[in-house]
């Protein structure tokens, strides 16, 4: 496959994406500018193996749950959720819009040993294609999307009907803005300044409408919250901030 | 095996083992290397210490099947007499005062590394390389190489360090070493006896250091005896007849007629801990990380906490599909020891100056504080219970759980 830009940037934010393809060799570093996500993803990732064992009947305790699963990671980055899918056993197919990101990601899956398909491409054109997934992963995406509704129109025939779609995402809330926008990328520097537009932030209510639109029931909602002591985060009830969606397709 | 093993283990010992069995029984692929060939750590001559084995650690080693074979050649503690030397004050700990059979087991370490190294060999998922001469530990972003004298290179995704107070793995990812030398000398030996011991362990603080009567079974208990290492030197080069004296003298008559069995053994007592126990791709467990002065027999059931709470960051991060070797998940680990850790080696080193020494005024302090903490209940309490090792935010080991 040609590894060019994708053409149409339709729902991708052409800002955004430039922005994430200067970072592309800094994913995995982490202390680096993509420290937050390092940091966010063990319970990220309890939210997502825990969603989908439960709803494909998997044993969380077992080191590969989810084999024969079938999982598309959109907006992978650098890899950082589509490696550890790989690692529970899934076929994972990772897409960004960003080409330099996927490099990034090619490479790292192939010094780690891990195989993973990644593809510089948009949702809409995955699903264009006609292939359908299992489950798929929609972590920090929607806040750099400039066309919500095209782009969960795409997911929405992205995944199988019974299958799974996890998203994440930054509440539009005073406090997000004061914590998620001026404190992460101003005050604690954990991202760089710039990394997100407040006013793309989506509220819970807005995203389930888009999700029901798309063919989705909510089956999920739970909230980030931040333990300064142990810089550790947990899931919670509060999402004011930052929040997970399970979702599962009709 | 082929490949990169998710996990490679330098040093084979109680905390390398028992870390390395945690790691197989949940489907990890293990590498354990040790410089000595399988059997030479359970010979007779290679280590005649015996250990305290608190409650949750005991249950640890039930869970990984260590304590089957050791169960039978374990005696209960039920009773500990702490006195500070001929004083009639003294501080005692019962087993009824916490509500279990048994305070702790000691058991002869001869007796645990067989049981350890069975468990090495039987269970599934482990690949043993001993004996073998690690030269070096090369670590990128993904693993480390592990390049040896006589063998291929072999990868890892992380590399444990349970080799001991000189460890290597510590050296070779260049983490700095705090050591004090406390100028004594610890003398062990066992020594059969007359009349029985009832299960009761004695610890007295003598001036140049404790020194501590600790049952064993088979009307036997073991001898952990303190003193300056000068004087250690010349109680060492005794002859049989007059080191029992000495030993008698120390010991009293409670135990009737006694006798030395097998050699006698000495080791410098050092106070040491790493600068870190985690680094990228790099986590160091039991003595390699901190290494304390004996008097509260907490080094091998800190090191099985370490050992605890080390299978479980792994095993919990590989659950979630995370890189076990990141610097992140390994940082949790520190997170979760450093408190615990340094909060023993801060007690048993501040008990080991506390007591170690005859002037009137502080001896008159501490006995004072002795009958103080004897008669105040929850501190007592509060100090039993972390040396029975069921303090702080327990790994799901020493519960006796599963990983």
């Amino acid at each position: 496959m040609a590894e060019g830009r994708p053409p149409e940037t339709r729902t991708a934010d052409r800002d955004d994406v430039d922005r994430f393809a200067r970072q592309a060799g800094d994913w995995w570093d982490e202390e680096g500018a993509f420290a937050p996500l390092h940091r966010i993803n063990p319970v990220r990732l309890q939210f997502i193996r825990d969603g989908f064992c439960r709803h494909f009947g998997r044993d969380a305790s077992s080191l590969r749950p989810f084999e024969n699963l079938n999982i598309l990671d959109i907006g992978c980055g650098g890899g950082l959720l589509t490696e550890p899918m790989a690692r529970l056993g899934a076929a994972v197919t990772g897409i960004d819009a960003a080409p330099e990101g996927v490099s990034a990601a090619r490479a790292h899956a192939r010094r780690a040993g891990l195989e993973i398909d990644y593809r510089a491409m948009l949702p809409e054109e995955m699903a264009a294609t006609g292939r359908t997934f299992d489950a798929v992963l929609n972590m920090e995406v929607v806040e750099h999307v400039a066309d919500a509704e095209a782009f969960f129109e795409a997911c929405g025939r992205l995944v199988r009907p019974g299958g799974a779609m996890v998203v994440a995402t930054l509440n539009r809330t005073l406090k997000s803005l004061a914590f998620g926008k001026v404190a992460a990328e101003y005050i604690l520097r954990w991202v760089p300044a710039g990394t997100h537009d407040w006013r793309q932030f989506v509220k819970p209510s807005e995203l389930a409408r888009h999700l029901r639109r798309a063919g989705f029931d909510v089956a999920d909602l739970k909230g980030m919250a931040y333990d300064p002591a142990t810089g550790d985060w947990s899931l919670a009830g509060d999402v004011d901030i930052n929040y997970l969606m399970f979702a599962v397709r009709r | 095996m082929s490949g990169v093993y998710d996990t490679a283990i330098v040093g084979g010992g109680f905390v390398g083992g028992a870390i390395a069995v945690a790691l197989a029984d949940a489907g990890l692929a293990v590498l354990v290397i040790d410089r000595d060939a399988p059997g030479t750590q359970a010979a007779p001559g290679f280590d005649g210490r015996s250990s305290a084995i608190a409650a949750a650690p005991r249950r640890l080693l039930d869970r990984l099947g260590i304590w089957r074979g050791v169960a039978a050649d374990a005696c209960p503690i039920e009773d500990i007499r702490v006195a500070d030397g001929g004083s009639p004050l003294f501080l005692h700990y019962g087993r009824e005062e916490v509500g279990a059979p048994a305070l702790g087991f000691m058991v002869e370490n001869r007796h645990l590394r067989m049981a350890v190294g069975a468990r090495l060999r039987e269970t599934g998922g482990i690949d043993l390389m001993a004996p073998a001469a690690l030269t070096g530990i090369d670590t990128d972003d993904t693993g480390a190489a592990l390049s040896f004298e006589n063998r291929p290179t072999v990868r890892a995704r992380l590399v444990i360090g349970a080799d001991g107070r000189g460890s290597f793995v510590r050296e070779a990812a260049g983490i700095g070493l705090t050591r004090r030398r406390y100028g004594q000398t610890g003398i062990v030996c066992t020594v059969a006896h007359e009349h029985p011991h009832h299960n009761v362990a004695h610890e007295h603080f003598f001036p140049a250091g404790p020194f501590a009567i600790l049952p064993l079974t088979r009307n036997r208990v073991s001898i952990v005896w303190t003193e300056r290492t000068a004087v250690a030197g010349q109680i060492l080069a005794l002859d049989g007849g007059p080191f029992l004296e000495e030993l008698a003298e120390r010991l009293g008559d409670f135990l009737g007629e006694l006798e030395v069995v097998g050699p006698r053994w000495s080791y410098p007592l050092a106070l040491q801990y790493a600068g870190t126990i985690a680094g990228p791709r790099m986590a160091l467990a039991g003595d390699a990380a901190q290494a304390m002065h004996p008097i509260a027999g907490q080094g091998l059931n800190l090191g099985l906490r370490d050992a605890a709470a080390l299978a479980e960051t792994i095993v919990d991060a590989r659950r979630l599909g995370l890189d076990i070797g990141a610097a992140a998940t390994l940082a949790r680990y520190e997170r979760w020891r450093r408190f615990d850790s340094h909060l023993m080696l801060a007690l048993t080193d501040g008990l080991n100056r506390l007591f170690s020494n005859d002037l009137p005024g502080v001896r008159g302090a501490r006995d004072a504080g002795l009958a103080l903490v004897h008669r105040a209940g929850p501190l007592k309490t509060y100090f039993m219970r972390h040396a029975m090792g069921e303090m702080g935010d327990l790994p799901r080991l020493l519960k006796g759980e599963a990983l």
